[in-house]
């Protein structure tokens, strides 16, 4: 078979499938460098079954599989960008898809499929129905059980979630009108107590924030993040101003209450915009996962707040927006795995006991108050969750 | 060279032979007789053979003689000249270790200065032939003298030891005022590299007077290297910072397999090649520029060094989608996502059915491609690095990038901007900690010292 002949390939297949494995309900007989092009007619799949899209074909090495995890090598031998889809046998309903891929390129397709009749279709050009083929998936005795309202329960945490952004968004816009006056009008103390805790708001919702590539540097661009000619604005820019390093030049009244006035429009700006956003499950946990890598690369280093150091709050605002995603999707991942849903239930707890030992009053101790000690814990405990975090979307999605 | 595929082969332990020999005329990169050959046991293998070979006692000088039998007439094989009209280590076939040091010139004469060259120059020409440095080696001094060469290479092969020497701004102005004597000396290229967004620059591992890279197949080689050069410039200059670098992240030549970063993925499939001379003197080397002053620097290039931290850890826990789509390319056979295979050429304008293009607007190879760059390339040579943990329990590890260019303001400056501001890679998962920009002079002559252009 063209592309799982060599130990090279077989290592980088068996590299992919391991990382959805994990995910997977059921084990996946995964014999790293067994032949992988072992699928045949007769059903029994030791490996990948293989797909190859032609321009006018659509050559399935199997016409049946047992229940339960199934991973299909989509290789597209022909000219044009290609699609390969499991449908149900309705021929209507998309079991599983995989888009886009480019002529000559293999791609890995894995699902979770229980007993019953399918339709597996290549589109080569990604037009009209496909060259579609019957395909039978038999009940293995071990098959996964799918509830027939999981799409329901998915449903209903991506609406909790958007839900969730809202009232964080409307939560901003009140607290940065608040943080602006105060900054304006030279009420500096008024201005740093609200810093951090409004900043939260923000920080609790950053991934759908940054989706839009224009205001995310307007209102977080941190100092060493610009380029050169690049006007600064934002949040650090009222940081650095607030809690000024030594031989700071402080900014006038007039420039003062024209970057409150930019904050205030570009958060309202932010605000009408993440209504309209549309999001799904696979963007629930990326965005979870994302929240984690922001904690882990920026939060507890201490880079984000170089000059309030108050890089607790915001790590803070992130874990609570990556626990809610995961809280929403808990239900839909406590079917498809609930060893996984119980570890990040754990995680998730163990990090925040260790982040409350920091806290102060209504919030934390500045991070240049750490110990090394206490954030290389952080770190490690951050760490712990990152990584089974990272397979939240693949188990949900998948 | 530890492991099983010489064990069943060793030879019986026999009589070593005499070291400090004179090595044969074929040993030595042009044909001079030398005093001492750090390398006498392999000038005997290749002239005598197989026989030769054999004879060395495997037990007494493992390492070497086993180098030895994997590669028996390797003699002139690891031996990269260092005389020549270009400097050696940047066309050179990528070697897989590297140790690179910048300096910092201590004293404020000109004549020590172009003595250290002087004495550089012998050394890096003795180093890169195999053998040791100084009048006496390492073991053939006065008993009561330490040894002139610090002798971790004893026994070692010149592993394609190559030693490329180049000057930072700072060697020729510092303070706004000019060096040694160097007004108007300074090529106008060699600019202070601009403030990059992303970049977090630590002063420690940031610029430099001189820089030399040192490249062998041997990380001990290279090691000992930038080791003696140093020592021989206690006093003149200081060393500001150095790396090691192992697994060379790009090929220089097509003769070798593209190799893989610590992201996993194949780097510099679409590198420069040493087969390219035309695009070579088109990207690579610099011309005579536009005054007088600067027209030493014709025939060499400039070294672009960029310490980039990778959040490996980071990456790690991303879906091979998104590692794909940010790269640009498949991370198994590193095919363009476009189609094809891995020296495919990238097709940009195809679309997925969402409309977007296969290779996404934001991917790391559409925005580094020349045809996105004004059709500018440079020659890459980077590494990948790892310098332990950095407390909180993550790798200190990333790429050592290395570029060379012909003029790093059209041909570095622009794309480094871009990737910047606009390569989501590097926006997420890299973070640039450490920065040089040097002039590389052209090749040394015989009997000619490093730089003596800019010099004389």
């Amino acid at each position: 078979m063209p592309g799982f002949s060599s130990p090279q390939t077989r290592r980088t297949v068996g590299a992919r499938l391991a990382v959805v494995a994990a995910t997977a309900i059921l084990p996946l007989a995964l014999s790293s460098c067994t032949d992988n092009a072992g699928a045949n007619a007769s059903g029994t799949t030791d490996g990948p079954i293989q797909v190859t899209s032609t321009d006018a074909e659509c050559k399935v090495s199997a016409a049946e599989a047992p229940s339960g995890n199934l991973t299909f090598a989509v290789k597209n031998d022909g000219a044009e960008v290609t699609e390969f889809y499991v449908l149900a046998e309705d021929g209507l309903r998309i079991v599983a898809e995989v888009e886009n891929i480019g002529p000559g390129i293999t791609r890995n397709l894995v699902l979770t499929a229980p007993a019953g009749k399918y339709i597996t279709a290549c589109k080569p050009g990604m037009k009209g129905d496909g060259i579609r083929a019957d395909f039978t998936v038999k009940d293995s005795g071990k098959q996964a059980t799918v509830d027939a309202d999981l799409q329901k329960l998915v449903d209903t945490g991506v609406s909790q979630y958007a839900a969730y952004v809202k009232d964080q968004t409307e939560q901003l816009v009140a607290g940065t009108k608040e943080f602006a006056t105060a900054y304006a009008a030279g009420d500096a103390a008024k201005a740093k107590s609200l810093y951090a805790a409004t900043r939260m708001h923000w920080e609790r919702i950053e991934p759908v924030a940054e989706s839009f590539g224009d205001l995310d540097p307007k209102l977080d661009a941190r100092e060493a993040d610009l380029e050169p000619g690049q006007k600064w604005t934002g949040w650090h820019r009222a940081e650095k101003d607030l809690f000024p390093p030594a031989g700071y030049k402080a900014l006038t009244a007039a420039e003062r209450g024209a970057l409150a006035k930019q904050l205030v429009a570009d958060t309202a700006e932010l605000s009408t915009r993440t209504r309209t956003v549309e999001l799904s499950a696979d963007k629930l946990g990326n965005g979870a996962k994302e929240l984690l890598d922001e904690v882990a690369r920026g939060k507890v280093t201490g880079e984000e707040e170089i000059w309030s150091h108050t890089d607790l709050w915001d790590f803070q605002a992130n874990v609570d927006g990556a626990r809610i995603a995961f809280e929403n999707l808990k239900p839909v991942l406590q079917q498809k795995d609930a060893a996984l849903a119980k570890d990040l239930d754990a995680k998730f707890s163990a990090l925040q006991a260790e982040l409350k030992k920091h806290a102060k009053g209504d919030g934390f101790a500045y991070y240049n108050e750490l110990g090394k000690d206490e954030v290389q814990k952080l770190s490690s405990l951050v760490d712990a969750l990152g990584e089974p975090l990272s397979k939240l979307t693949a188990a949900v999605v998948l | 060279m530890s492991g099983c595929p010489f064990g069943g082969d060793q030879q019986p332990p026999a009589t070593p032979q005499p070291n400090g020999s004179e090595a044969s005329p074929s040993e030595t990169s042009h044909g001079e007789n030398r005093r001492m050959s750090r390398r006498g046991l392999l000038g005997l293998a290749g002239v005598g053979g197989a026989g030769a070979v054999a004879g060395i006692a495997a037990g007494l000088l493992g390492h070497d003689t086993l180098a030895a039998v994997a590669a028996p007439p390797a003699a002139n094989d690891s031996v990269v000249p260092f005389f020549g009209d270009r400097q050696a280590g940047i066309t050179t076939a990528a070697q897989d270790r590297l140790h690179m040091a910048a300096f910092d010139v201590t004293t404020d004469d000109r004549a020590a200065l172009v003595e250290l060259l002087k004495d550089w120059t012998a050394a890096a020409d003795a180093m890169a032939s195999g053998q040791t440095t100084g009048a006496t080696g390492a073991v053939d001094g006065p008993y009561d003298a330490p040894p002139e060469d610090t002798g971790e290479a004893l026994d070692l092969d010149a592993g394609r030891l190559t030693l490329t020497f180049g000057f930072g701004p700072s060697l020729f102005e510092k303070d706004g005022k000019a060096r040694f004597g160097l007004d108007g000396k300074r090529p106008d290229a060699l600019i202070d590299l601009p403030h990059f967004p992303g970049d977090a620059l630590e002063p420690g591992r940031t610029g430099g007077d001189i820089v030399v890279q040192a490249c062998a197949d041997d990380p001990q080689v290279a090691v000992h290297a930038i080791r003696n050069l140093a020592r021989i410039g206690f006093g003149k200059v200081r060393v500001r910072w150095s790396q090691l670098g192992f697994g060379r992240t790009s090929s220089t030549s097509r003769a070798q397999q593209t190799p893989r970063n610590l992201f996993g993925f194949k780097d510099g499939t679409n590198n420069l090649k040493a087969e390219d001379t035309a695009l070579l003197d088109e990207h690579v080397w610099a011309g005579a520029g536009s005054r007088t002053g600067e027209a030493w620097m014709e025939g060499g290039s400039y070294l672009v060094a960029r310490r980039i931290r990778m959040h490996i850890e980071i990456w790690d826990r991303t879906s091979l989608r998104e590692q794909e789509g940010l790269i640009g390319r498949t991370k198994g056979e590193g095919a363009p996502l476009s189609g094809g295979k891995e020296f495919t050429a990238p097709d940009f304008a195809i679309k997925g059915n969402d409309g977007e293009p296969l290779i996404g607007m934001e991917s790391h190879v559409r925005l580094a491609h020349a045809d996105q760059n004004d059709g500018v390339r440079m020659l890459r040579r980077g590494y990948n690095y790892t310098d332990g943990s950095d407390g909180l329990g993550h790798l200190d590890g990333g790429l050592f990038f290395i570029a060379f260019v012909k003029d790093p303001r059209t041909h570095y400056v622009p794309m480094q901007m871009t990737m910047a501001k606009e390569d989501v890679l590097a926006l997420e998962y890299l973070k640039h900690t450490g920065s040089g920009l040097f002039a590389v002079p052209p090749g040394v002559k015989q009997g000619g010292f490093i730089g003596e252009g800019l010099f004389t």
